[in-house]
């Protein structure tokens, strides 16, 4: 494989045009995309759900779906036109100059083949023998810290963590050391410390290797941490493109300025105001744009922004598609930050839990999902779940509801009256009074109901309401979740993913509840949307004075909504404590660590904490302090024997670690201050 | 709440079809079902107004004409007793077209509420269930018909009722694989949190939902069931005469083919295939838009 002359641009793209034949039309969704990439650059496009960000990455290497079809312009990958190429030039290209690693690591390996059949026949394609194909395999899992690379060769892929398998994936693609590696959201299903040792491993390899990057993420903090620059995608349009840190610190275009407000930065919280939003929606697939795409959603746009396209204004080694790229920053918001008093939460609190186990049996072993759980919740007030996946978050929450019955012993008291473990058996004023909004609202909401039938009968159930009344407050709880009546006939598939999660909580708050469960309520949403749910959410408490159980990957947004945080590690409570005390420590060392994964948009140099190996079985959890085996601050034999005590550091934070708090304070507080 | 965001959301895009009619849209485009669907019709319209369009009078017998082959005057030839085959042909699809859509019909409704049962309970319920209809399933449909028919005398009721209950544990497996499915979903748990009753969770919230792998059985299982009472009648246990249907008349004909006389048996024949082959073709057409 010797590559001829290097051009000088390792990607160029010149007014690609790409359109979707949908129902008998085409559809534009990349128009005219100029985009280049420098030798051994890495470029982040970044651009919210439906802009084109995918479509790139596949029409790069012309793999797109068959209804598919590139109607202009030019590809040229290292100085060689990707249009030209006949099949069989075409795998070549695809077998040995770009490769892809995609965002679903255990759909993008074989299940039925082991992990280093998969790898050692891309080195076979190359025409090595299978022996010298072995080799080359283990050193290459080697290069992606894989430690045990022989024994990872045996295994199957649904054997191996996400993390150990999106580092197979990595492997695969850099297996013939190609010039151009396609990253499509390669850490979006990870927990945030899988993701931050992925991007770990991705900047080093960089280092190592002479491959430019194209690395397409929704997440802003990602790629300013990954990209030397960034191209920022609307409607399959680049609107603004430069340097990463120029961009994010000084964008130039009001798309670009709205994304980075939605976002809840630098512990915000929600009392101290609203995140701004995206008004209105990105255009359809195909949709006729005359003048600037972004212009309906845009407060600074007038006239000539709707009827002339803006064109790609140079401002010295940066673009902006904005007539007004001067004042961008000064785009108005679109939600006012101000924001209604929060009532103090009263003494009393309205949800008492204790000693709360659950035991599941698998394969004759026991599974501890949670142990020993014991917290309050007072009203108006948000706790906030966190941890990484498997950690008893979920679990916790169904206990709760009722929907899975906790191990005999622990009490569950809602408003001073003991819940019955079973949903079956509770009062229905006690099922009303505790309601959840869930995850995925394509699975929480009947998919053959109308919106009016999906709330409707909400209320007949949990309000006990019929007829005009029932009518009544079904068009006040729709304005209140800022839904309208046109809403109300269609079927949930005909709405969007936010409106749809605006249904799923209007039904949650039929019934007047009193503690409302939200299950990362947002992870599926675009930031924008996002910020417009956790609006809506402080909006509701402050009004309803309900109380939320609030569970997150994003920290970021459990900061901003939560007024106290437990920190969940394999079911057990690490860290519980108010909101400001978890963020700001000194904290128990998984929170730490924890902390330390979230790629942070505004990146400082600080001392990065990385947590080496997956988190443990719950079938077999470690001795003593289950955090020991991964724990950066372990003092000795001790964590290894003895469970710490969840103890009380201070008034209402309470640390399970057996590290005295004042010498967790001095460690941590080194943290901040050592140079990195 | 003040309305402070001046958001106003619209539903994404209104002017997107119903699933119903998007369904019927690729059914449409679809040459496997117009195929299948053209040749059911056929064969419903010669159930229907047959007696109008037939030559002859399907019954009427005439010695002298017996066993004559196809000719200008009788296209597909007499049968022993002179009766004109191409009419018996057309009027001898209204009993099967009658019988074998009921049967059907029943195994549907009976294998759903069966799958619904199963796939939401689980457990106990599903055990002893399950294992009964694997039983009913491991004997075959000529054993059981002819048990019935002994016990409650031939008629097209029993015919029906046989047929629908041996079809019906097929449908059920289908339906309960579909609700088991269905019942993870998180709308499940949120009906438990209306305290929602186990009927209205299955037939109002998950019945709607499994719709479509119903249908797809449905037309699947149709196909077998106008086999299987062409079967039967064959064997003499299912239509009886004087009717002039199919399979009987193959049964009445079948030992002529030896003496040459082909035509008596050879037409019945080929209208079974062929309304067999469109049902299978309509039903393929149907698999193909609902799981688009």
């Amino acid at each position: 494989m010797t590559r001829s002359a290097k051009a000088e641009n390792a990607l160029e793209l010149r007014d690609l045009s790409v359109a979707y034949r949908v129902a008998g039309r085409n559809r534009a969704v990349l128009r005219n995309l100029s985009l280049n990439i420098g030798q051994g650059e890495a470029y982040g496009l970044v651009g919210e759900s439906g802009c084109g960000k995918s479509t790139v990455a596949l029409t790069v290497v012309r793999y797109l779906p068959r209804n598919g079809s590139i109607t202009g312009g030019a590809i040229s990958l290292d100085g060689q036109d990707v249009m030209k190429l006949d099949a069989e030039a075409l795998r070549r290209a695809r077998a040995e100059s770009v490769s892809m690693v995609y965002q679903d690591p255990g759909k993008a390996l074989n299940p039925s083949i082991r992990v280093g059949r998969q790898l050692t026949e891309i080195f076979e394609l190359g025409g090595i023998t299978s022996k010298a194909a072995e080799d080359r395999a283990i050193a290459m899992l080697n290069r992606v810290r894989i430690s045990d690379p022989t024994s990872v060769m045996q295994r199957y892929p649904h054997q191996l963590s996400g993390g150990m398998q999106q580092r197979v994936a990595i492997a695969m693609a850099l297996a013939n050391d190609p010039s151009m590696l396609i990253l499509d959201e390669p850490t979006t299903g990870l927990d945030a410390t899988v993701e931050a040792e992925v991007l770990d491993l991705i900047a080093q390899l960089r280092q190592e290797l002479s491959a430019s990057i194209l690395f397409i993420s929704h997440n802003l903090a990602v790629v300013s941490n990954m990209c030397d620059r960034v191209g920022v995608l609307y409607a399959g349009m680049l609107v603004e493109e430069g340097p990463t840190e120029v961009v994010f610190n000084d964008p130039r275009h009001p798309y670009t300025v709205a994304l980075l407000r939605c976002l809840p930065r630098g512990g915000q919280r929600k009392d101290q105001g609203r995140l701004d939003t995206i008004p209105g929606f990105l255009p359809g697939i195909g949709a006729d744009i005359k003048g600037c795409a972004f212009a309906d959603r845009c407060a600074l746009a007038d006239d000539r922004c709707r009827s002339e396209l803006p064109p790609l204004y140079d401002l010295g080694g940066r673009l902006s598609r904005c007539f007004y790229h001067e004042k961008a920053q000064a785009l108005p918001r679109a939600t006012p930050s101000d924001v209604a008093p929060t009532p103090k939460a009263a003494a009393v609190p309205v949800l008492r839990v204790a000693g709360l186990n659950k035991t599941y049996s698998s394969h004759g072993h026991a599974l501890r999902a949670v142990k020993d759980v014991s917290l309050d919740l007072r009203p108006g007030e948000t706790l906030g779940l966190v941890g990484e996946s498997g950690s008893g978050k979920t679990t916790f929450a169904r206990l709760l509801l009722g929907l899975v019955p906790p191990d005999d012993g622990g009490t569950i008291v809602l408003e001073g009256k003991a819940l019955a473990p079973r949903l079956e058996n509770r009062s229905d004023d006690q099922i009303k009074a505790m309601q959840i909004v869930f995850q995925n609202p394509d699975s929480a909401l009947n998919r053959s109901h109308s919106i009016r039938h999906l709330i409707g009968r909400a209320l007949k159930r949990l309000a006990g309401l019929s007829g005009k009344a029932l009518e009544a407050r079904l068009n006040d709880l729709v304005r209140s979740v800022r839904l309208t009546d046109r809403h109300l006939a269609v079927k949930p598939r005909q709405l969007s993913g936010g409106l749809k999660q605006r249904v799923a909580i209007a039904r949650a708050f039929a019934g007047d509840p009193r503690i409302v469960v939200c299950d990362e309520p947002t992870s599926a949403l675009d930031v924008s949307v996002q910020a417009a749910i956790l609006n809506l959410l402080a909006d509701l408490q402050s009004k309803e004075d309900v109380s939320y159980i609030f569970i997150s990957h994003d920290l970021a947004v459990v900061r901003y909504l939560s007024d106290k945080i437990a920190v969940l590690y394999l079911g057990r409570i690490m860290e519980l404590g108010p909101s400001e005390d978890v963020f700001s420590g000194p904290h128990h060392p998984y929170t730490e660590a924890l902390l330390s994964a979230v790629p942070k948009l505004d990146q400082t140099e600080t001392a990065r904490i990385r947590l080496d190996g997956e988190i443990p079985s719950a079938t077999n959890p470690p001795s003593g302090c289950v955090f020991h085996t991964r724990c950066p601050r372990k003092i000795g034999a001790i964590c290894e024997q003895q469970e710490p005590p969840l103890s009380e550091a201070q008034p209402g934070h309470s640390i399970r670690c057996h590290i005295p708090y004042e010498e967790l304070a001095r460690l941590q507080k080194d943290v901040v201050t050592e140079p990195a | 709440m003040s309305a402070v965001q001046t958001t106003s959301p619209t539903p994404d895009d209104t002017r997107r079809r119903g699933p119903l009619a998007e369904v019927l849209l690729s059914l449409l485009r679809s040459g496997t079902f117009l195929t299948g669907f053209a040749i059911v019709m056929f064969w419903v319209a010669c159930a229907l107004f047959g007696e109008h369009f037939a030559p002859y009078d399907p019954l009427a017998d005439d010695i002298i004409n017996a066993l004559a082959p196809p000719s200008a005057e009788h296209w597909f030839g007499t049968d022993q007793i002179g009766r004109d085959v191409f009419s018996r042909v057309i009027v001898g699809s209204r009993d099967i077209l009658t019988v074998a859509p009921l049967a059907t019909l029943l195994a549907t409704v009976a294998g759903t509420a069966l799958g619904l049962l199963t796939g939401y309970f689980r457990g106990l319920v599903d055990d002893v269930v399950s294992r009964i209809l694997e039983a009913f399933m491991a004997i075959p449909v000529v054993i059981v018909a002819l048990l019935a028919i002994v016990a409650l005398g031939t008629s097209k009721t029993t015919v029906i009722v046989v047929i629908g209950l041996s079809f019906a544990p097929i449908i059920a497996r289908t339906v309960r694989s579909a609700v088991l499915a269905e019942r993870e979903l998180d709308y499940v748990a949120a009906a438990q949190l209306r305290h929602e009753s186990a009927v209205h969770t299955m037939f109002v919230e998950i019945l709607p939902n499994v719709i479509p792998p119903i249908l797809v059985e449905t037309t699947v299982r149709l196909g077998y069931a106008i086999f299987a009472v062409a079967t039967l009648s064959f064997m003499g246990f299912g239509i009886q005469p004087p009717s002039p249907d199919w399979g009987l008349s193959i049964s009445n004909n079948y030992g002529m083919i030896g003496g040459g006389f082909w035509w008596t048996v050879l037409f019945d024949a080929l209208a079974i295939a062929s309304l067999v082959i469109g049902v299978n073709l309509a039903a393929d057409g149907v698999h193909g838009a609902l799981n688009d």
